[in-house]
């Protein structure tokens, strides 16, 4: 039941990944102009000129002088074999350029990923139980701050508490002695270290909603009878909390995977230039500025899939959690 | 196995002693339970009987210890007494301590009035059984899920090993409750707490339920108190009555004396209210001999398809109304009955051209309304208007009254202004209320006058029929009456034609001229009201007729009850 379910869901994944990498490739050539003329452009602002003969052989290099249809299938079909193409700007695969900065930014996102959940779900089940107490005000301003304050200004705050008063080297994920070191102890150390701060940064507004969903949702479910019925059992207050209304509550905190991950992955494009992360937000900002077509369809593309992969997950667990879910 | 006191002790298991609970307000404690005093006995079922807001649920909670929040016990106490061996006070205790939580469930038990809402919703029944027999007895898992199984046999459950891997939405309404009871009943409690279990259930159901209460009260000895504000079910089960009002008890007594010689005027009031449904309605207009007919349905079919995977297949198709036929008179009320799932609803929703019939006709006079267009019905909607169950629920809270009644006078460009509010005065005093009252919004109505602005909305357009859908079912038995003197006077000065839809054949018998019985889809049986109660043909019109509850103790026990068992076809 559940396997079919989700081999349904995967077949349907590929059709809906063809249609997504179509869009991806329409809206990246959407602006007018390509890779060449952005080029052509910033030459012309240090002085050097570019003669005709040469802009058409660059093109026709890129293959940039195809129809559309043609540029597109070319594209797709060295997808289909894992090639993503070249960057023009950087001049080097795609492929190693993402997978060098997908791989610290996975590993940001699922950190932050967890210290949201780990923040969130007690102090929601405590906000919605204790209605009104002052724990609770305290939640619900604090949560109503940190939804409210912009990223940006967050870490720059935090940065700066940083420096001035712990003296700690901010920025960055690691410090300068270990940017290009192989991997070893000392470096994870490092980087954990470099961590917390980036991971405060960019999970408080989603800590923040996930606060306010979780005591909106646990407050609908404590009134219901099937909560009587448990305390009428003598079920102790905490097990009988824990046991019905949460559980029946934490549908749509599941249900948010399915978007935190590529907000993570999107949304932390500010913070991380702010913070100078090496994570893969600033470099499809550039790739999107200077029409890097390859590089930025691969960006695209990858952030759709991780929304697709987002919502399976989420998925599945909302199936493994609510039976009716499964008999729908 | 627990020691089974025989019903002739003397003492009572739970006194209820001069109980006061109030909701802390912002302007103070506002009192629901004013003094309330009463006993329970082993091997006795108690039913506290009252209308909503009497305060009957509350009392039941507080015996638990569970007083729902912002309530507070403010005085009396409630002393509960298992074996004779002195008395413990319950209302003392901590309401989330160890020694309240011992009794909850292990010797006072509860079951709810809505049996869906009741069982978690992702949890299995063995799961709840399991864990309510764990909290109580020393037993390990496995032990556990066969005294669970054991449980559900106990309650008829058929396959009960099976059964406890079920969900509650996997069950039908009356395994539900027989679920509830058989967790309620899994650790073997001294008192059982019923708090209206039948009410949201079918009458065949109920009458079930209650038969098998009333067996395993039989065998594990324990005292029921039964709540509910019928007074049919009363008059089968109880031993003791107590009557409340309003936070008082008004009267209680045992089960003769309330039926036979009430005291108290309320107790008259509801006792009436039962018998005048007993019969038809004094005052009511029948249809002219010569009377044309006002609608014709012919052959009439509605499926319900199920569609399911990627080509959208049709894999399960439900005959919701399989070729149902009648004729209905001008000025005639036509009933009709069955149970949840007989198709009754959809088939008065078929004549409103809510759902689109998949075959036959529905002629209105001379008109077909099944082939009719959008803009042939715009005409006919003005003539045939609806009046749904729940008067909460049907009026927008954020409309005044005016505003609500006016609607279809807009919408239909009858009436503007000063001749609107004039219209909308005339249709309030017509149903009994206020016309002053017309600013303000539903909230501040009771149930009764909510459906007293449901009717007038209905009559807003002058219309010649009415399709009414267990239009008195949400509502207290001393107000059903009135809302059905209110529809037939307004059928004799209007000359309404009314189709009436209900599983109450006490109310179809007191307002419709004809009725016509459902099940499955089908019309099993149709003609006078009177001669169909009294002499039924259809072994399924027996059976539903046999669950009704009498509201007469002195009848209990002289009715054979069975159940209407379909041949398969």
């Amino acid at each position: 039941m559940i396997w079919r379910f989700i081999l349904k869901r995967i077949i349907w994944m590929v059709p809906f990944m063809f249609a997504v990498s179509l869009v991806a490739f329409l809206l990246i050539q959407a602006p007018p102009g390509d890779y060449l003329t952005t080029y052509i452009a910033k030459l012309g602002e240090s002085n050097e000129v570019m003669d005709q003969a040469s802009v058409d052989n660059l093109r026709a290099r890129f293959g940039l002088d195809k129809p559309l249809y043609v540029q597109y299938f070319k594209w797709v079909s060295n997808l289909l074999v894992g090639d993503f193409g070249m960057s023009f700007e950087w001049r080097q695969p795609v492929s190693e350029l993402v997978w060098q900065r997908m791989g610290l930014t996975m590993m940001l996102s699922f950190s932050t990923l967890l210290f949201t959940w780990a923040v969130a779900f007690p102090i929601g089940v405590y906000s919605a139980v204790r209605k009104y107490s002052i724990g609770d005000y305290i939640a619900t301003t604090i949560g109503f701050i940190g939804l409210a304050t912009p990223n940006f200004l967050l870490a720059l705050v935090l940065m700066y508490i940083g420096v001035v008063h712990f003296g700690s080297d901010v920025g960055g994920l690691f410090s300068s002695e270990y940017k290009n070191a192989p991997w070893s102890w000392p470096k994870v150390w490092n980087l954990i270290q470099h961590l917390w701060l980036p991971v405060v940064v960019l999970g408080t507004s989603a800590t923040a909603s996930l606060i306010r969903i979780m005591r909106a949702n646990l407050l609908d479910e404590l009134n219901r009878p099937y909560v009587d019925t448990a305390r009428a059992k003598g079920l102790s207050e905490f097990w009988l909390i824990m046991k019905y209304p949460v559980r029946v509550a934490l549908n749509p905190f599941v249900s948010t995977i399915g978007w935190v991950l590529p907000n993570l992955v999107s949304g932390a494009v500010v913070t991380a230039i702010v913070l100078s992360l090496p994570t893969a937000g600033p470099l499809m900002l550039q790739a999107l500025l200077s029409q890097d077509m390859y590089l930025a369809g691969a960006f695209v593309l990858l952030l759709s899939s991780l929304t697709v992969i987002g919502m399976l997950i989420s998925d599945i667990l909302l199936v493994l959690l609510d039976p009716r879910v499964r008999y729908e | 196995m627990p020691l089974i006191h025989m019903p002739s002790d003397t003492h009572p298991i739970i006194r209820v002693d001069n109980l006061n609970v109030g909701f802390s307000m912002r302007q103070g404690v506002v009192d629901v339970l004013h003094g309330i005093s009463f006993d329970l006995h082993r091997g006795k079922t108690t039913c506290i009987v009252g209308e909503s807001g009497s305060g009957k649920s509350v009392t039941a909670r507080t015996i638990l210890n569970m007083v729902p929040r912002p309530g507070i016990i403010n005085g009396g106490r409630i002393m509960f007494d298992p074996d004779g061996t002195g008395p413990v006070c319950l209302t003392e205790m901590d309401p989330r301590g160890k020694e309240i939580r011992a009794i909850r469930g292990g010797r006072i038990a509860m079951i709810f009035q809505e049996p869906m809402s009741s069982l978690s919703p992702v949890h299995t029944i063995g799961n709840q059984i399991v864990e309510a027999i764990r909290l109580h007895r020393d037993v390990d898992k496995k032990e556990a899920r066969r005294m669970a199984a054991e449980a559900l046999a106990q309650v008829e459950i058929p396959n009960p090993e099976k059964a406890l891997d079920k969900y509650a939405f996997e069950y039908s309404g009356g395994m539900r409750q027989r679920a509830m009871i058989a967790m309620a009943l899994s650790c073997h409690p001294d008192v059982l707490i019923a708090d209206e279990p039948t009410t949201a259930l079918d009458v065949t159901t109920q009458a079930e339920i209650l038969d098998l209460m009333k067996n395993l009260q039989t065998d594990l000895g324990m005292a029921i108190m039964f709540i509910t504000h019928d007074m049919g079910v009363v008059a089968e089960i109880a031993d003791e009555v107590v009557v409340m009002e309003q936070g008082h008890v008004v009267e209680k007594g045992g089960i003769d004396q309330i039926f036979s010689a009430p005291q108290h005027p309320y107790t008259q009031k509801l006792l009436t209210a039962v018998k005048t449904l007993d019969e038809p309605a004094p005052g009511k207009v029948r249809p002219a001999a010569d009377a044309r007919d006002i609608l014709t349905v012919k052959g009439l079919e509605l499926r319900f398809e199920k569609k399911e995977g990627f080509f959208q297949r049709v894999t399960e198709v439900t005959k919701a109304v399989d070729g149902v036929s009648f004729t209905l008179r001008q000025g005639e009320a036509l009933g009709i009955v069955g149970e949840s799932g007989s198709g009754k609803t959809t088939v008065g929703r078929c004549i409103a051209r809510v759902y689109d019939p998949n075959a036959g006709t529905i002629d209105y006079s001379g008109q077909n309304l099944v082939t009719a267009g959008a803009a042939e019905l715009r005409d006919t909607r003005k003539q045939i208007r609806m009046i749904f169950q729940d008067p909460f629920a049907s009026l927008n809270p954020r409309m005044t009254v005016k505003q609500l009644i006016a609607e279809p006078l807009i919408v239909n460009g009858i009436a503007r202004g000063k001749d609107l509010e004039d219209r909308v005065a005339k249709l309030l005093t017509e149903v009994g209320l206020d016309p002053g009252m017309m600013e303000r919004y539903p909230h501040a109505f009771s149930g009764g006058q909510r459906q007293r602005i449901v009717v007038a909305r209905a009559i807003a357009l002058e219309p010649k029929l009415v399709i009414a859908d267990e239009p008195t079912s949400a509502l207290d038995v001393s107000i059903r009456t009135q809302v059905l003197d209110l529809l037939l006077r307004l059928q004799a000065e209007m000359g309404l034609s009314f189709i009436f839809i209900s599983h109450d054949m006490a109310v179809i018998r007191y307002f419709c001229d004809r009725v016509a019985v459902m099940f499955k889809g089908r019309i099993v049986e149709i003609g006078e009201t009177e001669q169909i109660i009294t002499d039924p043909q259809h072994p399924y019109t027996k059976a539903l007729l046999s669950s009704v509850p009498i509201a007469d103790p002195s009848l209990r026990g002289t009715r054979q009850r069975h159940r209407y068992i379909p041949e398969q076809a």
